[in-house]
């Protein structure tokens, strides 16, 4: 118990950061109502880009921009694919994401992961975010604003703050009339095909900054640190909306409750391990058991339960 | 206004499937034109209005609406001249949106999506005045999610979108046909209110022989992707409906239209 509630901290700063991540799944999952796998490709590419970057003396701030747009270059070839090419947006995400992993790989120089010098004092106080700063938080080495929690908090209310307002704008609007429905939308003028490849640039850039922070965090890019990551998405994005859907209306609650949702995935899964001990082997098993669990159940609600009055009929129905 | 030449369209090309839709199809519109097409099923009526529409590409011919040749236009380019409501209810708005953001889409049509503000506060007062016309009460419910209207409602919200900014071109594809009587009477009330006041170009299919008698000023049936029938001013006005299956038989040499379109 007292393992759990010391890892907790930590949980929570890492469940901020995949919550970034999550937005970005948001959006094209929910908005566009496209399932794009690339997420588990570009998320590396984030971590691999900044950890290089980082490496080499880049200032931070580049580094994460670099970041960012090396993830909304993977969207781009994915909506290239998609719009283009004429290929399912679900495949066009799978060849992207295979792609991906070579690509990473060149970035790290051909190594499966790269760390970043943390030993080094002076490099360690030029990050943003480390785990390391939990710890020294606690101990009182770092002033508490230098708290993760507190710093990808903030990262997470700026990044809703420019999607709320985006979102509301003529091209943000057109994005989200592609996505509801396309046929309207290009009745009414909207080049589908840009707001598609638009939303998966941004869902990705998302998806790569996220990346970015969590090697940051943990101090390393490695190549398989986004496999999963579009399920992990899938699975805040769920929770959010089964938690918060009847008091969160408005947009920017939306995206709240997506990073309230990955938070608590991250708690629950933090839970599991120090309680139950199980090999962590196991978590992607019983991540894909949740997510798959989350996403029949409105599935089988709808199908018995209207059967059911089909039959019958309720009484007051 | 609107130049149809010879446009030829066949799906499933070289299949067990063909189905040549559209053959060699010629249609003069003049301005202000209001033109009703009937046919039975698979008579190229929606094919027609697709093909003005830019859904897909036609084989053969040209298309023209005004001086513009938009036969390679796409779609969501000619959407700048065209005003388009679908047969069904569900797919000329969106249903996760408000009203006021479905016709703030809608008021964007033809021009460039920039980052400025979605819709505008003057605005919102504007949509609210236009509502009116509809009489559905929809002027009061202008932050609603559309997906919570009735069919009817979605149809004469999509009819308002589809002429907020005046079309050179409107596009009406069988748009009471899943509508219950009375509310069917009422978006079709509608349409000659909207139609009327700006005078628009229109091209309305309808299943219905009477409604495409009693309304606009020119009618064309279509059989087998041509159209064997095209009456006009007082001809169309005195014309019946048997007098026009009797049109029918003779143009198209068959009987079958008492089934295809008095059942339809």
């Amino acid at each position: 118990m007292m393992g759990f509630i010391g890892a907790l901290p930590g949980a929570v700063s890492q469940g901020l950061i995949w919550g970034i991540m999550a937005i970005g799944v948001y959006i094209t999952y929910k908005i566009l109502d496209i399932a794009d796998l690339t997420v588990d490709g570009s998320f590396c590419t984030g971590g691999a880009v900044f950890v290089v970057l980082f490496g080499a003396g880049t200032n931070l701030w580049a580094a994460l921009l670099a970041a960012l747009l090396a993830g909304m270059l993977a969207g781009l070839v994915t909506g290239f694919l998609h719009t283009a090419c004429g290929i399912p947006a679900i495949l066009a995400g799978i060849l992207t994401q295979l792609g991906l992993w070579s690509v990473n790989l060149a970035i790290m120089g051909m190594k499966a992961n790269v760390a970043i010098n943390v030993i080094d004092q002076a490099n360690l106080n030029r990050l943003l975010v480390s785990l390391r700063f939990v710890q020294g938080v606690a101990k009182g080495d770092y002033p508490a604003t230098r708290h993760p929690i507190l710093v990808v908090g903030l990262f997470t209310a700026a990044i809703i703050a420019v999607l709320y307002w985006f979102f509301g704008t003529e091209l943000g609007a057109s994005l989200r009339a592609t996505g509801a429905n396309p046929h309207m939308a290009r009745a009414q003028g909207i080049n589908t095909s840009v707001g598609k490849v638009l939303g998966l640039m941004l869902s990705n850039g998302l998806v790569a900054l996220s990346g970015a922070l969590l090697s940051q965090y943990q101090s390393f890019a490695d190549s398989s640190m986004g496999k999963g990551a579009i399920v992990i998405g899938l699975a805040a994005v769920i929770i959010g909306e089964v938690l918060f859907s009847r008091i969160f209306r408005n947009f920017a609650l939306k995206l709240l409750a997506v990073s309230i949702g990955a938070i608590i995935y991250y708690a629950v899964i933090q839970a599991v391990v120090s309680l139950s001990g199980i090999d962590t082997n196991y978590l992607k098993l019983i991540s894909a058991a949740i997510v798959a669990i989350f996403l029949a159940v409105p599935y089988w609600k709808d199908r018995y339960f209207t059967q059911r009055t089909q039959r019958g009929g309720r009484p007051n129905a | 206004m609107l130049k149809i030449n010879q446009i030829d369209k066949t799906f499933n090309a070289g299949t067990v499937n063909e189905k040549a839709a559209l053959r060699g199809l010629s249609l003069h519109i003049k301005e202000g034109e209001f033109v009703t097409v009937i046919g039975g099923n698979g008579a190229g009526k929606s094919t027609l209005l697709n093909a003005v529409a830019g859904v897909w590409a036609v084989d053969r011919g040209t298309i023209t609406i005004g001086s513009v040749d938009v036969t390679h236009l796409a779609e969501h380019k000619r959407a700048k001249y065209i005003g388009r409501v679908f047969q069904d209810p569900m797919m000329g708005t969106a249903a996760t949106m408000q009203i006021d953001e479905n016709l703030a889409l809608a008021m964007r049509r033809g021009k460039p999506r920039t980052l400025r503000v979605g819709i505008g506060k003057a605005e919102r007062e504007e949509y609210r005045e236009m509502l009116k016309i509809l009489d559905l009460g929809l002027e009061d419910r202008l932050t609603s999610k559309v997906g919570l209207l009735s069919g009817g409602q979605r149809q004469a919200l999509t009819l308002l979108m589809a002429t907020l900014q005046k079309p050179k071109l409107l596009l009406l594809d069988e748009h009471t046909a899943a509508l219950d009587p009375k509310t069917a009477a009422k978006v079709l009330d509608a349409t000659e209110r909207i139609v009327g006041r700006d005078h628009l170009t229109t091209l309305m299919i309808t299943h219905n022989m009477k409604d495409a008698i009693t309304h606009g000023d020119r009618l064309i049936m279509m059989f087998n992707g041509r159209i064997v029938v095209d009456v006009a001013g007082e001809e169309k006005k005195r014309l019946t409906v048997p007098q026009l299956l009797e049109l029918f038989e003779k143009a198209s040499g068959s009987d079958e239209a008492d089934d295809t379109l008095l059942l339809s």
